[in-house]
């Protein structure tokens, strides 16, 4: 029988109580769907003194838009209540998409938005999804709230620009309009962890791409952006501008893939992210 | 604001019987439905959140309750495999199991009649695919899926 470390709980009633709990214990981490969490301190490889559960803090489960007309996402709504948001199926379809292939039934029952990307695990779906698409990130601090760009959060392997004390309430994506999103990569198994994932969106001459798995956090492909501006996106051009986007890479190497190939893995799931989200923007 | 604590009263229901239990924090929801309460249907497999042998329906949902803090069912709804059947009576899935021989050594079990169940509620006749879809957090080491999955498709097809 597994025996957890001793751990102090708390479960706030506010948002406010929840950031005083973080900024006033020292080792408290909040606890979302526990998804990651309970497992890593299984294995000791985290070992908080204090969990904030945020389970009773309704409004981070809410899914709506801004006055400005961001898709707004709570950080403790979950991959199933993702796959079955109206709001999330008229505004960025994709984030469902995605969501609907990540682990199995249970996990996508608990695990959360908020967890997917404070996690930042270098093989998880959301960072570079969220990167693509431009998303922005509100952390609330007891010194009051911030946002940050998509490009700024994610800082290293489990980490993000949430500090100590901090707490991300919510993720912020812009409304697709015009645009095409696409999502493509090579999994260990069906729906297994990726070895190399690529999100891309297509809007007008404009594309954006982004690299999950090959460093610590994901990697935008700047020169096949520039390359494919004013692009026809036609299936050779898109495979030309993919080429050389591996020789730019220093990804790890691991029992599923050498770094050679995920470099060869970049390419080919950059190229099939692109061709996705203009075969989509195409069909608007 | 409450402080921190290392352990909490928590009020649940489990199988429709209410339970009060003070619990450490630290006890994982698989080993308080197991060891404090005896239901020891759900089962331990991997204890890493992979096999899906102590899947529980936590307020209507399949969750694996080896990734959950017992802490954290406080408030909730918990039914475990001892809550299917009413008395000695096996659900149609059930029924189904056996017939198909959807079971060799019975460890996967549990987990696998409880997501299925809550495929079952959700969609009444689901494809061999979506039964696959719903199955895949569930692992089974004797590799039975064929049964398995005839088995679920079975109960939607009998009861349409």
């Amino acid at each position: 029988m597994v025996l957890l470390r001793e751990v102090g709980y708390a479960r706030p009633a506010t948002i406010e109580d929840a950031v005083s709990l973080l900024a006033t214990h020292d080792g408290a981490r909040p606890l979302a769907g526990g998804q990651t969490l309970v497992n890593v301190m299984k294995a000791r490889a985290a070992a908080p003194d204090v969990l904030v559960d945020l389970v009773d803090l309704d409004e981070l489960r809410a899914i709506g838009f801004s006055s400005d007309g961001l898709l707004e996402i709570g950080a403790m709504v979950t991959y199933t209540q993702l796959m079955g948001s109206s709001e999330v199926d008229v505004a960025r379809p994709i984030l469902a998409e995605v969501a609907s292939t990540i682990a199995d039934v249970q996990v996508r029952n608990r695990g959360t938005v908020g967890g997917n990307v404070c996690v930042s695990d270098p093989t998880n779906h959301f960072p570079p999804l969220l990167v693509a698409l431009g998303a922005t990130f509100t952390i609330r601090a007891e010194s009051g709230e911030r946002t940050v760009s998509a490009d700024e959060f994610f800082l290293g392997v489990y980490l993000t620009a949430v500090g100590e004390g901090e707490l991300l309430t919510k993720v912020n994506v812009p409304p697709s309009s015009g645009a095409g999103d696409g999502f493509a990569g090579v999994t260990i198994g069906k729906h297994g962890t990726y070895i190399v994932d690529a999100a891309a969106t297509v809007s007008g001459d404009d594309v954006r791409i982004a690299l999950g798995c090959v460093a610590a956090t994901p990697v935008r492909a700047s020169a096949m952006e520039e390359r494919l501006t004013g692009s026809d996106f036609s299936e050779d051009s898109v495979r030309s501008a993919a080429v050389g986007v591996g020789a730019t890479l220093d990804p790890p190497a691991d029992v599923h893939g050498s770094a050679d190939y995920r470099r060869r893995l970049a390419e080919v799931s950059a190229a099939r992210a692109v061709l996705q989200a203009a075969r989509r923007r195409r069909a608007k | 604001m409450e402080a921190p604590a290392r352990s909490r009263a928590i009020s649940l229901e489990v199988n429709g019987e209410q339970i009060e239990m003070e619990v450490p924090a630290r006890r994982l929801l698989v080993h308080f439905i197991r060891d404090d309460l005896g239901l020891t249907g759900t089962h331990v497999g991997c204890d890493t959140g992979n096999c899906g042998a102590c899947t529980i329906d936590l307020d209507g949902q399949p969750v694996k309750s080896c990734m959950a803090l017992a802490v954290q069912a406080d408030g909730a709804k918990i039914r475990t495999v001892e809550g299917l059947a009413a008395e000695s009576e096996l659900t149609a899935l059930q029924q189904a199991f056996n017939k198909h021989h959807a079971l060799q050594c019975g460890y996967c079990t549990p987990g696998m009649l409880m997501s299925a169940t809550a495929l079952l509620e959700r969609n009444p006749h689901p494809t061999e695919d979506e039964v696959r879809y719903a199955l895949q957090g569930n692992i089974c080491r004797c590799t039975g899926y064929v049964n398995i999955v005839e088995a679920v498709v079975a109960v939607g097809e009998e009861h349409a």
